[in-house]
C-alpha cells in the first residue's frame, strides 16, 4: 500500500524533521516495513552532503564477520574520497552501517559516486547541496530517533512509509530514491509501474544505474534521465504521466522545489493542503492533521495532475 | 385491485422508490411488512435528547462503540467533536439518528449506514458512505475518491469537489456533488441518480447498466455505453426539488444540465440465453 508525504515552507526554514516524523508516523498503518526521509536544509554553494551505507541492517544482525567488513568498506570509501581530492569537513554516523559526510569537491559528482559505489555493498543514498536522505527499517518514530532527525531544520521534505509488495524488506528497496547522479533530486512513490522492465532496460542502455528491483526506483532514474536530456522538472513529470504505465502517485523534490504527479486513473490517493506559506501533501489527511492543531481545508488533486511548488 | 391499493398506500406514506429509467423496477413498501423495514437491534432514540462527544484522543473503534452506547441510552442527536480525519468513523449505524461531525473524516466514514441523518462540517476521505442504504448525509467541504461507492439508497451530498470514481457500482439512491467530480464517475452504475453541478472527468458513466447522471458543467468524455439522454420536464422538476432541499443550484440552471444514461448496447443487454451466447461467441 505505502504512504507518501511531502511539505514545503515558502520563504523560511522550519522544523521539517519533526514535521515529517509526525506525518510519517501517522501513515505507519500504510507501510510498517521501512521509513525514509528526504530532508532539504539550507543549500551551500561550496560543499556537498553525502549519505551512504556500507551494509544492510539485516547484514549487521546476521553477518559472521560483518563488523570487520564494515570497517574495511568505510576505510575504502575514505581512501577513494581522498584519491578524488574530496575534502571531508565533517563526518558522523547514526548506525554502524550508515554515514553522513560533508565535503568540499569541485569535480564531477557522477564520477565520484560511481567510484565509491564500485566498492562492494557501498550504496550512496544521496549527494546534494541541501538534500539529506535517510532511510531504514522500522517506523518513522524509530528511524527519526535513531538518526536524530527531530532537530532537522529546513524548507521542504518528502517521506515514505513502505509496505513491501514487489521487492525485499531492506534499505536498498526503501524510499526515497535519489535521482542518481543529480544532486538534490529525490523521489517517493505509491503505486505499481507495469512497464518497469521495458523502461529499466532502456535506461540501463543509456548508462543509468539501478540499485534495487523496486519499481519506484525507476521514477527517480526516469526523472534523472529527463533532466539529463534538458527537460525541466515539471516537463519531466508531465511526460511521465504519458510514458509510465500503471497506477501511481509520486512526489519529487529538488533543492528548491516540490512536485507531485498522479496517474490518469487516479487510483492512488493524495490529499493536499495549500496556503500562501505552506504546502502539505500526504496519502491520507490524517497525516496532514498531525501537524495542524486547527481545522484546515484540504482537497484531492485530480487524475493526470502535475503540480510543482517552489520554496 | 389489491396491488393498486398497496401502491396507493405506499405512495401516501412516501415509502416508494422513484421510477428511474429503462428496466428499473419500482419496489413498494407494504405497511403489513413494517417489521421487515426496521432492525430488531435498533434503538429507540429521541432527537431532542442531545449530547456532545470529543473524540480527539479516541481510537475509531472506541468512537463507534461510544456512539452505539449513546444511542442505546436514547440519544437521538450526537455532536462529534475533533474527529481529526480518523478513518471508519460513524460506520454501520442502522438507526434513526442526527449525527454531526465537527471537522473532517478519513477513509470509509459512515459506511454501511441505514437511516441516520449525518452532517460533516469538513472534508471526507476515500470511500465515504460506501454501501449506504438509507438516510441523508451532507458533507460541507470536499470528498475523496469512490464517494458513495455501491450505495443502495438515501441522499448523499458533497457541497464541494469530489475525487474519482464517484458512485462506482451505485445501486440506488441519490448522489449530489456541488462541484467537480473526477475520472470514471458512475462506473458500472446500476440504479439511482447522480447529480454533478460542476465538471465531470473522463469516462463518465462507463459501463453503466442503468440509472441517470446529470452534469451541470463540462463532461471530459463519456465512458463505454454511456450516452446523453433528453432532459424531460420530470427531470427538471425532480432536480429543482432535490437541489432546493440542500440549498444548491445548478450554475446554468437545471434545464441546461446534461443527462447521461446507459446506451444498453453492451452484450449483457441482449436476450440470448447463455447457451445461445456460446454459439454467438
Amino acid at each position: 500500500m505505502c504512504g507518501i508525504a511531502g511539505l514545503i515552507h515558502r520563504g523560511s526554514a522550519a522544523d521539517i524533521g519533526q514535521e515529517m516524523t509526525s506525518m510519517l508516523q501517522a501513515l505507519k498503518h500504510r507501510g510498517p516495513d521501512s521509513t525514509g526521509f528526504a530532508l532539504y536544509g539550507s543549500p551551500t554553494a561550496d560543499r556537498y552532503v553525502m549519505r551512504f551505507k556500507v551494509a544492510e541492517q539485516e547484514d549487521v544482525k546476521k553477518g559472521f564477520d560483518i563488523h570487520r567488513q564494515i570497517r574495511e568498506r568505510k576505510a575504502a570509501v575514505d581512501e577513494r574520497m581522498a584519491e578524488f581530492e574530496a575534502k571531508v569537513i565533517e563526518e558522523d554516523t547514526a548506525t554502524e552501517y550508515a554515514y553522513r559526510i560533508i565535503f568540499n569537491y569541485t569535480g564531477d559528482v557522477r564520477r565520484l559516486a560511481d567510484y565509491l559505489e564500485d566498492i562492494e555493498n557501498v550504496e550512496i543514498l544521496s549527494i546534494g547541496r541541501a538534500l539529506e536522505l535517510i532511510k531504514d527499517l522500522g517506523d518513522a518514530g524509530g528511524v527519526s530517533e535513531q538518526y536524530g532527525l527531530g532537530e532537522f531544520q529546513g524548507t521542504h521534505a518528502i517521506g515514505h512509509t513502505r509496505m513491501a509488495t514487489e521487492s525485499d524488506v531492506d534499505i536498498r528497496s526503501a524510499h526515497p530514491y535519489w535521482a542518481y547522479p543529480f544532486a538534490d533530486v529525490s523521489v517517493v512513490h505509491n503505486g505499481q509501474l507495469t512497464n518497469y522492465w521495458t523502461f529499466r532496460r532502456a535506461l540501463e542502455r543509456r548508462d543509468h544505474r539501478f540499485m534495487s528491483n523496486c519499481d519506484s526506483e525507476l521514477i527517480a532514474v526516469y526523472i534523472a534521465d529527463q533532466i539529463e536530456q534538458g527537460n525541466d522538472l515539471e516537463g519531466a513529470m508531465r511526460r511521465s504521466i504519458d510514458e509510465l504505465d500503471g497506477v501511481f502517485t509520486y512526489l519529487v523534490a529538488t533543492s528548491d522545489s516540490l512536485g507531485m504527479a498522479k496517474d490518469v486513473m487516479a487510483a492512488k490517493p493524495m490529499v493536499l493542503y495549500e496556503s500562501a506559506d505552506l504546502i502539505v501533501l500526504a496519502s491520507e489527511e490524517v497525516a496532514i492533521r498531525s501537524i495542524f492543531p486547527h481545522e484546515i481545508d484540504t482537497f484531492d488533486p485530480y487524475e493526470g495532475e502535475v503540480r510543482v511548488w517552489k520554496n | 385491485m389489491e396491488e393498486l391499493k398497496r401502491e396507493h398506500e405506499s405512495h401516501r406514506m412516501g415509502m416508494h422508490t422513484e421510477q428511474l429509467t429503462g428496466r428499473t423496477q419500482q419496489v413498494f413498501f407494504s405497511p403489513s411488512e413494517e417489521r421487515n423495514f426496521t432492525y430488531r437491534t435498533g434503538f429507540d432514540v429521541d432527537f431532542n435528547k442531545r449530547t456532545e462527544l470529543d473524540v480527539g484522543d479516541m481510537e475509531a473503534t472506541a468512537v463507534n462503540l461510544e456512539l452505539r452506547r449513546l444511542m442505546s441510552e436514547g440519544y437521538g442527536t450526537i455532536v462529534v467533536k475533533n474527529p481529526g480525519a480518523k478513518h471508519s468513523l460513524g460506520v454501520g449505524i442502522l438507526n434513526r439518528l442526527q449525527l454531526y461531525f465537527q471537522g473532517s473524516l478519513g477513509y470509509f466514514g459512515c459506511g454501511l449506514i441505514d437511516g441516520p441523518n449525518v452532517r460533516v462540517s469538513g472534508r471526507v476521505g476515500w470511500s465515504f458512505a460506501e454501501n449506504m442504504m438509507a438516510g441523508t448525509v451532507v458533507v460541507e467541504k470536499n470528498a475523496g475518491s469512490t464517494f458513495g461507492a455501491a450505495i443502495r439508497g438515501g441522499d448523499l451530498v458533497c457541497k464541494g469537489d469530489v475525487g474519482s470514481r464517484t458512485g462506482i457500482d451505485m445501486k440506488g439512491g441519490t448522489i449530489i456533488v456541488g462541484g467537480r467530480t473526477g475520472v470514471l464517475s458512475g462506473f458500472m452504475m446500476q440504479r439511482g441518480r447522480m447529480v454533478v453541478l460542476g465538471d465531470a472527468g473522463d469516462n463518465l458513466g462507463d459501463s453503466m447498466y442503468d440509472g441517470t447522471i446529470y452534469v451541470g458543467g463540462k463532461i471530459a468524455s463519456l465512458g463505454v455505453d454511456a450516452i446523453t439522454g433528453e432532459m424531460t420536464e420530470l427531470d427538471v422538476q425532480w432536480l429543482k426539488r432535490k437541489l432546493a432541499i440542500y440549498g444548491l443550484e445548478a450554475p446554468n440552471g437545471v434545464e441546461n444540465m446534461t443527462k447521461v444514461v446507459a446506451g444498453k448496447q453492451l452484450w449483457n443487454y441482449d436476450n440470448l440465453e447463455p447457451t445461445e451466447k456460446k454459439l454467438v461467441l
